[in-house]
């Protein structure tokens, strides 16, 4: 070994710390090459499409933690939420036109939020419990709901669908949405007062409140737009679903948090940003596709996701921290 | 000090317990008018019906003292009862000691293994063992593709019917289910020594100031592993008495982890580490199946009850929340 060589570590440390994007999107190109590797001829336009489409529902859902692990928050609520919003849209819609189904499941999604809001903010309940609280509520709410509207029955409006499921010249139509979506929410996080705050609340909230941050305030805009976002996503995913059902996007919580620590947002608050939450979400796709591919049984699958959800966010930690 | 003034100690350091009891005591008095009836037999499926619950929040209660949190608890609840199930089917009865012994060895090592990973990787506690909570299910699901397996009659006799004691009235025994004692011998086993000795008291620190605990000389490392363990050890045993009350083992993890949460909440420990104990949350662990019941006496659709339990929960935390503001203004 030279004696440059401790130096060059360092530098190239410095590198990854100040773009934390690099490694993940190296990781992610690497879990493809993998991918084509074992399977040959897979990587195609068709597969990096559908790629793509079952990524967006879950980078929606990370959006929620990313912002929420910002303020040293967290939003266990928005995989009931979306699944909420999703099966109330597909009942209404029978009775109401799509667009007024739309509006009506929204509604109860910002309400959730705003309840985690308040609970948050004025109560100062550990935002953990109230998002846990909240989704038994929702659970219990969405069980007795189904009862009433059996008889009615269900539909996915055709614009959900197209939007959720369909292609134009091969590119997913749900980037229609979600790309708006993701600058905002980016350039949201960097560039408003709003997106500030959150990082300054997350940081020192003491010193925040002192600086003169309504910080009630904030923190209930932020849960009021968690649940929007989860509703968002739960409407996005039921197109790509088809089959509105109760537990429709459970599934993608856990996920959703992962997808957002491996996007180097801390859970601690005050570090991170949603470019690299949308990497770990796609990461997360991708791995998906890989353990399906390897055709391992459903037990090793689990336990290999969970192995690398933890290998990636200590050798980011490793990485990132300063030495 | 006069005796007096120790009682008011006693009621000030444990008033939140003391809460508990009383609440738990006014429920059963409920209970009591909505169904005459109600008597030992019901207290008895109350202890048994509550007994894998219990144990997930003793488990949970630990770590959380120590200022973390485990979000695998129900996995190993899956992994070590459907290991115990598998183990003990077709086999003797004297084998079946073997299992237990082998299995709460088991749950110690996966506890000792998820604390180790937090304090190895730095990662933090909820991130470690989120990824957990898919490493220990799937490892369930490789031991057993399906429920399936079985448990030694002795053990499904160990939480079935009350304790017979000479010398105490029958009016009395009647009201001690099996459960019950076994529940408060395993957790006390552990917890009363630890509670007193040095390590027990170093938990503490860790949870209510890690710089201040690690000045102080506390091995916060070790002693994170420890209390990982000893959450495993308790989930091993939720796990074992998951297997009794049903005779076999279900590799999909049960309703657990919320419950586990809320029932900690409730008790008096504080998430962030370094306050309360094991008794509040298992008397808040008996209030929420109580409330369930009771619901079920009343006729209450049963959906109506989740969004009752998760309203108690809530709002309970929120009181909770507003009378540590009267007490600590900001």
């Amino acid at each position: 070994m030279s004696a440059t060589g401790p130096a060059r570590a360092s530098r190239w440390r410095r590198v990854l710390r100040d773009r934390p994007l690099i490694p993940l999107i190296v990781l992610l190109l690497a879990l493809v090459v993998v991918l084509e590797l074992l399977r040959p001829g897979i990587v195609n336009e068709r597969w990096v499409a559908n790629t793509i489409k079952f990524a967006i529902p879950l980078a929606i859902l990370a959006a929620c933690q990313t912002m929420t692990m910002l303020t040293g928050g967290i939003d266990l609520s928005v995989g009931i939420v979306a699944t909420m919003s999703a099966f109330v849209m597909a009942t209404q819609v029978t009775t109401h036109d799509p667009a007024v189904a739309i509006l009506i499941a929204l509604v109860p999604a910002a309400l959730v939020g705003l309840a985690n809001g308040i609970g948050v903010a004025f109560f100062r309940v550990h935002p953990l419990i109230m998002t846990l609280g909240m989704s038994l509520i929702v659970t219990g709410c969405l069980q007795v709901y189904q009862r009433t509207v059996l008889a009615t029955g269900s539909a996915i409006p055709e614009a959900l669908v197209w939007l959720g499921t369909g292609r134009t010249y091969g590119i997913p139509n749900a980037l229609v949405l979600f790309v708006p979506l993701a600058v905002a929410i980016v350039f949201g996080l960097r560039r408003t007062g709003f997106g500030r705050l959150l990082y300054a609340i997350g940081d020192n909230e003491t010193a925040s409140r002192f600086a003169g941050v309504l910080v009630w305030q904030v923190i209930i805009v932020l849960y009021v737009i968690s649940g929007l976002l989860a509703g968002i996503a739960g409407l996005l995913y039921v197109g790509l679903i088809k089959a509105p059902s109760l537990s429709l996007a459970v599934p993608l919580l856990l996920p959703s948090v992962a997808a957002a620590v491996i996007g180097g947002t801390s859970i601690f608050g005050g570090r991170g940003g949603y470019a690299g939450t949308i990497v770990g979400a796609l990461i997360l796709s991708v791995l998906t596709t890989l353990l399906t591919v390897l055709q391992m049984p459903e037990g090793s699958r689990r336990m290999l996701f969970g192995a690398i959800i933890l290998v990636v966010t200590a050798a980011y930690i490793r990485i990132t921290e300063e030495s | 000090m006069s005796p007096r003034a120790s009682l008011t100690r006693i009621v000030r350091r444990n008033g939140w317990v003391i809460g508990l009891c009383a609440l738990l005591g006014v429920l059963l008095i409920v209970t009591k008018i909505i169904q005459p009836n109600y008597g030992a037999a019901g207290f008895g499926s109350l202890v048994r019906a509550a007994l894998p619950f219990a144990f997930a929040a003793a488990a949970q209660a630990l770590v959380v003292i120590v200022g973390g949190v485990d979000l695998s608890i129900a996995s190993m609840m899956a992994l070590t009862s459907v290991t115990a199930a598998t183990l003990m089917e077709g086999s003797s009865e004297e084998f079946a000691i073997l299992v237990v012994l082998l299995v709460l060895l088991m749950g110690l090592v996966l506890g000792a293994i998820n604390g180790a990973l937090i304090v190895i990787t730095r990662v933090p506690d909820i991130v470690v063992t989120l990824a957990m909570l898919f490493v220990w299910e799937g490892a369930a699901l490789l031991v057993l593709q399906a429920p399936g397996g079985a448990a030694a009659q002795w053990l499904k006799a160990l939480i079935v019917g009350t304790v017979d004691v000479a010398w105490l009235p029958r009016e009395v025994s009647t009201w001690i289910p099996k459960g019950l004692v076994l529940l408060v011998v395993a957790l006390g086993v552990v917890w009363i020594p630890l509670r007193r000795s040095r390590l027990g008291l170093s938990m503490y620190a860790v949870g209510s100031d890690p710089l201040a605990a690690f000045r102080s000389g506390v091995a916060i490392g070790r002693t994170k592993i420890v209390a990982y363990a000893l959450a495993g050890l308790f989930a091993a045993m939720g796990g074992l008495v998951l297997t009794m009350s049903t005779g076999i083992g279900a590799p999909i993890p049960g309703p657990y982890l919320l419950a586990s949460v809320a029932a900690v909440v409730l008790g008096g420990v504080t998430l962030g580490g370094g306050k309360g104990g094991l008794v509040g949350p298992i008397v808040a662990v008996l209030i929420l199946r109580l409330v369930r019941t009771d619901l079920t006496f009343l006729a209450i659709d049963p959906n109506v009850t989740t969004i009752i339990e998760g309203t108690i929960m809530v709002f309970v935390v929120m009181l909770g929340g507003l009378v540590a503001l009267r007490s600590h203004p900001r």
